[in-house]
């Protein structure tokens, strides 16, 4: 069992700061890092797995620092989101290389043990080259567990991956996660997480948003204030209708509709056609304007 | 030293179109040597520019700088550094196999076409003398072009202002340069053995030994201290 740990881990390049003071603990599991692209996951992941030194503050890894430590390498897996994999090689011999860098005892049924995990198949004595995405990417992850870590650190594994792999992928997570082991993946998809890891880490703009169990933060995401365009037989009324309700806290009369800001996503929707039935108002559009990922992140910063 | 990297080094090395470039230069070599060779010309004009300024001058460092920025620098360029380096290997292990290879290739590569070009003119001694000094002139240029991969974006910039600002123009106008030269230290030891006139030098060759050893171990030292504090840089997200 072994933890990972950042303390007050910041890392600028330059006069851009991409992780600001992050303090966080990986524990045994599955734990989901979450937040939108260009937030500092990346940079959060390199500093785990040893590839980038933190500008400021400790990564541990089982008490010991990551960076300049190829030792790490023993109990730490990385798969990252888009590095090269030697096209020239097979999916086999690439594998079987990783487990004779990692001077295993028996590298070829490490490597045969490793790609009978991804199930490639046939392919696996085919050229890398002419493989699809989702397949290099199922080939970095067998070579990324090739000697069984205790900690595996994996980013955005779920980019390129058709549904019935990404459900593959989930399960082999889960189960490596229920057998005790460290694992930390990044998503900027809520749902991804939501479905593998009890626990996210949220960082936004290099920043710690929000940290623990998914149910809370998805609370947090979902009792948010909504904005909705609303059309109807007779907007007026209704502004001065829904302005009377607890859950609304702005009305705004515009040429297409009404713009009506909730505190409370599900309080409002259930007591807007109860009002609008009272009233006799006819409502002929609701919709929930497009809030982007970030609108939401950001929001949950300012929490 | 460790094979699996060696062998793969060989491999990537070997299958890209970046090493076609090496095959022109001793064509150039060989077909020189013919030519002056059946031509009325004394080998005293020409030997000296076709061994010592075209074999050991041009295509000795070239071969070393497109081969030891290769061993490491493409493993940068795309990307499949990261493979090497979240292995628990010792950083010095992936350093002196790269070494190995890229010096390996280098000294093949040039030793052979001028083995060829000496024989041409009848002289073993020569050959002889040729295949020294391209052994440790590919050592320590290999190890120095290695350093560069790791230490700049640029290693063949970097590597062609070296090898025509300082080892072509400057070594000709200021004396002290020439210690420094790697040039000047594979022909110091190809004509201890060569024995031939055509060769001319400026170093006496033990201490045109001492210093290729320097210059490869600074090659060796600071590629080794580099790879242990690297950085992977480019995507932030």
């Amino acid at each position: 069992m072994i933890t990972v740990e950042l303390t007050n881990v910041s890392r600028w390049y330059g006069n851009v700061v991409a992780v600001n003071d992050v303090t966080l603990t990986v524990r045994p599991g599955v734990t989901g890092l979450l937040g939108p692209n260009g937030a500092g996951k990346t940079t959060v992941l390199h500093m785990i797995a040893g590839l980038l030194g933190p500008s400021q503050g400790t990564v541990l890894i089982d008490g010991k620092p990551s960076f300049r430590n190829p030792d790490i390498y023993r109990t730490l897996g990385l798969v990252t989101e888009n590095e090269g994999v030697p096209g020239f090689l097979t999916a086999w011999e690439f594998v079987l290389v990783g487990a004779r860098l990692h001077k295993l005892p028996d590298p070829e049924s490490a490597a045969r043990r490793a790609l009978d995990i991804v199930e490639l198949g046939d392919a696996v004595n085919r050229r890398i080259s002419t493989y699809s995405k989702g397949m290099r990417q199922r080939t970095r992850v067998a070579a990324a567990l090739v000697h069984d870590p205790a900690v595996l650190i994996l980013d955005e594994p779920f980019n390129g991956m058709d549904p019935r792999q990404r459900l593959h992928m989930m399960d082999l997570l889960h189960r490596m996660g229920a057998d005790g082991r460290t694992i930390l993946f990044s998503s900027h998809i809520l749902e991804e997480v939501e479905q593998l890891s009890g626990v996210v880490q949220v960082i936004v703009a290099g920043r710690l948003a929000a940290s623990g169990d998914y149910r809370h933060i998805r609370r947090l995401m979902t009792n948010r204030p909504h904005v909705f365009l609303i059309q109807s037989s007779d907007d007026r009324r209704l502004a001065t209708v829904l302005m009377g309700q607890i859950s609304v806290s702005a009305v705004e009369l515009d040429p297409a509709g009404l713009q009506v800001r909730a505190n409370d996503y599900g309080t409002f929707t259930r007591a807007l056609s109860t009002v609008a039935r009272h009233h006799s108002i006819r409502l002929t559009g609701v919709l929930p304007s497009d809030e982007s990922l970030e609108d939401v992140f950001s929001y949950l910063v300012a929490q | 030293m460790n094979t699996t990297i060696a062998a793969l080094t060989f491999r990537a090395l070997l299958g890209r179109r970046r090493v076609l470039l090496l095959l022109p230069m001793p064509a150039l070599l060989i077909g020189l040597t013919l030519i002056a060779q059946s031509s009325p010309a004394f080998i005293d004009e020409w030997g000296p520019v076709v061994f010592a300024q075209l074999g050991l001058g041009v295509i000795l460092p070239l071969t070393a700088l497109v081969v030891g920025s290769s061993v490491l620098g493409l493993e940068i360029e795309d990307g499949t550094i990261t493979h090497l380096l979240t292995k628990p290997l010792p950083r010095h292990e992936i350093i002196v196999a790269k070494l190995a290879v890229a010096w390996s290739v280098t000294t093949v590569a040039t030793a052979v076409p001028l083995t060829a070009a000496a024989l041409i003119t009848g002289s073993a001694a020569l050959a002889a003398g040729l295949v020294l000094g391209a052994a440790v002139g590919a050592l320590a240029y290999t190890a120095g072009f290695l350093a560069l991969s790791l230490l700049t974006r640029r290693p063949v910039a970097v590597g062609l202002v070296y090898i025509i600002l300082w080892e072509n123009l400057l070594t000709t106008f200021v004396a002290g340069t020439r210690i420094l030269s790697i040039r000047e230290q594979a022909v110091a030891l190809s004509d201890s053995v060569a024995g031939t006139t055509w060769l001319p030098t400026h170093l006496n060759p033990v201490a045109a030994l001492i210093l290729a050893a320097v210059l490869t171990a600074i090659g060796i030292l600071g590629a080794t201290a580099r790879l242990r504090s690297y950085s992977l840089s480019g995507e932030t997200s």
